[in-house]
């Protein structure tokens, strides 16, 4: 008698993809497949983008820095059902667009199987999230936490002329009390895009930030004045804050105000900082467009980046202590990824306290809404440690 | 016949309250006064504060301190002074503390004879335990400057307002203090010097108001919204419980399972003893010892807990 062999169960394809490329490749077999899913399919680290259409070609197009930025999607054989899979490390957010390409010519579009968006400036991106992630409750508006309110101000500066000035004042705001300032460049775009007045409501009230008040200021100019424009810097500190320090019962001193931004908004916290040593006690700088080089002048990232670099490799070559805390933050699918993990040591070789986090993310506003708790937490500890109820 | 003073310490009460019970026992049939300083603004909402199951008055303290600074300006002033710098000295602390716990760190990966790690670890626990020391007894120095200084209990306001609160202690069988802000409470607290007026009472506190009856208030926070575990020193209690350190709500702020924390902890506060409080725990201490309580989580040196401690 032969020793029975062990009977291994019939091998099952990985992933649902497999799966159906290995079936019947019918119009119901596509519809059953489509109704089967969400999309894109996340299967451990593997994510799978479909597209369903005629099409010469589907690109997949996204932001991610390190990978193409253009990848073809593979047509199942009978279909009008294309596929691409990719390996997204966990935790990731990748935000992307499809381009269908018709008659010779690729039309980018958002990911109709996909509910999934991120809206920016230009518009919105679909985007997948890696095994793993979920977006923060705390960016949802919570029935419990007691709203700020939200406020247009009028502000006059002598060198700008008027500028529009959105003022967040913590919910219970009293006049006899003191508050800390945070004041956002790109404001706005916070405001829309990275819901910031929620997210603020939401860690007053979970007592992970003081209650504070927030400036949330925007050029029309950005990308000039925010490079390291004197002008700029003078409007912060000298016409801005003191303004609102006048009105407001804000602390007043460097310990109780933060300047902050993102990509340029950045640049101008830290450019702002280093002409005002001193008077922020805080910066929060997310994805800072901190380009530099180190031989020459020449940067790879066109003209607009000139004043950036010219103030970066003078940064770069006597930093200085110019604020008391620094909380960094960068996504690792962005390009500037490089610029700002060598700053962190430089920054911190100053003396002054440096945080500084990562992300699988990329140079958008939902990474920096992501980070905006550890962030502000961290420059702004709440009374959370304080409270034992 | 009369119950010698105790003094019991218990964790958080809005969940499964316990006070009641425990009032029933060592207050009689009360009144007692009660503090809800910590709750500042709100400390005389009643919605705030569970049953206690025995009449109370409440002595208002926040409201007293509100009005001893409106109506004392230089002392206000002063005070506001005071606690700017105790802050930054706080945060200064903090730095030196993250520091400290980094080296403690990076010594500790190191891959060297076990007995020169294990003399490493604790050189490096009584480092940060220097640290902790040296904060407190700057805490110490400046409360002890202002008081010199300033001489609150004898400004007329202050007098005032301490008289009041001594003459309702006199009428009442036990002082409950309440949970909440516990540097707000344990200042209120301190503005009208009531240290020396509960001595001598039974007290009974819960959460922050269990915390400022030790000889020294940790701020502690396992899971906080960015980067390690924090414990730290806030100042001096009242040191009514001695030889305690009061960690409410473990539940939610301790990681209890996490011996290499738990040894951590007990470590850096020996010879005192780290006692975890959870809903329905508690601590008595008579004269100054500790002589009962219920399910109270002892942290061990070791990194286990005793979970039915004492």
């Amino acid at each position: 008698m032969t020793p029975r062999q062990p009977t291994s169960p019939p091998r099952s394809p990985e992933r649902a993809i497999e799966a159906f490329v290995a079936g019947p490749h019918t119009r119901e077999a596509v519809d059953a497949f489509l109704a089967a899913h969400h999309f894109p399919i996340v299967e451990g680290s593997s994510v799978t983008f479909v597209y369903r259409g005629e099409a010469e070609k589907i690109h997949l197009k996204h932001w991610v820095f390190g990978l193409p930025s253009s990848q073809e999607l593979t047509r199942v054989p009978d279909t009008d059902l294309w596929y691409l899979t990719l390996d997204i490390p966990p935790n990731s957010r990748i935000e992307y667009k499809l381009e269908v390409v018709r008659g010779g010519r690729g039309e980018w579009r958002q990911d109709p199987l996909n509910p999934n968006r991120a809206r920016d400036p230009f518009g919105a991106n679909s985007v997948a999230h890696g095994s793993g992630y979920r977006v923060p409750d705390w960016t949802h508006p919570d029935p419990e936490s007691a709203l700020g309110t939200i406020d247009e101000v009028g502000f006059q500066s002598k060198v700008f002329g008027r500028r529009d000035l959105v003022l967040y004042l913590p919910a219970r705001y009293r006049k006899s009390r003191r508050y800390p300032l945070l004041v956002v460049h790109d404001g706005h775009d916070y405001l829309r895009y990275a819901a910031m007045a929620t997210v603020l409501d939401n860690l007053i009230h979970r007592l992970e930030i003081p209650a504070l008040i927030a400036a949330f200021t925007s050029s029309p100019d950005r990308l000039r004045e925010y490079a390291n424009d004197e002008r700029h810097a003078s409007l912060i500190t000298e016409e801005l804050v003191p303004f609102l320090e006048r009105r407001f019962p804000l602390e007043g001193r460097p310990q109780g105000r933060c300047l902050m931004g993102a990509s340029f908004g950045a640049v101008a916290a830290l450019s702002t900082a280093w002409r005002h040593p001193g008077y922020f006690g805080k910066l929060l700088l997310q994805s800072g467009s901190f380009a530099f080089t180190d031989i020459g002048d020449r940067n790879h990232r066109g003209p607009v980046f000139d004043p950036v670099v010219t103030f970066m490799n003078q940064f770069r070559s006597r930093p200085v202590a110019v604020s008391e805390h620094v909380f960094v933050s960068c996504g690792t699918y962005e390009s500037l990824i490089y610029e700002n993990r060598s700053l962190v040591p430089m920054l911190t070789a100053t003396g002054m306290t440096i945080s500084y986090v990562e992300a699988p993310d990329g140079h958008n506003w939902e990474n920096w809404r992501d980070r905006l708790r550890e962030g502000l937490s961290r420059l702004f500890p709440g009374p959370l440690l304080l409270m034992y109820e | 016949m009369s119950v010698a003073p105790r003094v019991v310490v218990l964790g958080p009460q809005h969940a499964q309250p316990s006070v009641s019970a425990v009032l029933r026992r060592v207050a009689g049939k009360g009144p007692v006064a009660l503090i809800t300083a910590g709750l500042q603004e709100r400390e005389s909402e009643a919605t705030a504060i569970p049953e206690l199951g025995v009449p109370a008055i409440n002595l208002t303290l926040h409201a007293r301190g509100e009005d001893i600074f409106a109506k004392d300006r230089e002392l206000a002033a002063a005070y506001k002074a005071r606690q700017t710098r105790l802050r930054l000295m706080q945060d200064f602390y903090r730095t030196r503390l993250d520091h400290a716990n980094l080296a403690a760190r990076a010594i500790s990966v190191r891959h060297v004879d076990e007995e020169l790690l294990a003399e490493e670890g604790a050189a490096s626990i009584g480092m940060i335990r220097r640290l902790d020391e040296d904060h407190l007894e700057r805490c110490h120095h400046v409360h002890a400057e202002f008081v010199s200084r300033w001489q609150p209990a004898s400004r007329p306001h202050v007098a005032r307002h301490r008289g009041e609160v001594a003459a309702i202690l006199a009428r009442t069988s036990a002082v409950v203090l309440a949970g909440g802000h516990v540097a707000v409470l344990l200042n209120r607290l301190r503005l009208l010097e009531l240290g020396p007026l509960l001595a001598s009472r039974t007290v009974v506190g819960w959460s922050a108001g269990a915390m400022v009856l030790t000889d020294r208030v940790v701020l502690f926070h396992d899971h906080p919204p960015y980067g390690p575990p924090v414990a730290e020193v806030l100042d001096l209690g009242l040191g009514l419980a001695p030889a305690l350190v009061v960690l409410p709500n473990p539940r939610l702020r301790l990681r209890l399972d996490d011996t290499a924390r738990v040894t951590y902890l007990a470590q850096r506060f020996a010879p005192a003893t780290c006692v975890a409080l959870d809903h329905g725990n508690s601590v008595e201490i008579e004269g100054g010892c500790v002589a009962g309580g219920s399910e109270a989580q002892l942290l061990r040196s070791d990194g286990s807990v005793d979970r039915s401690w004492p």
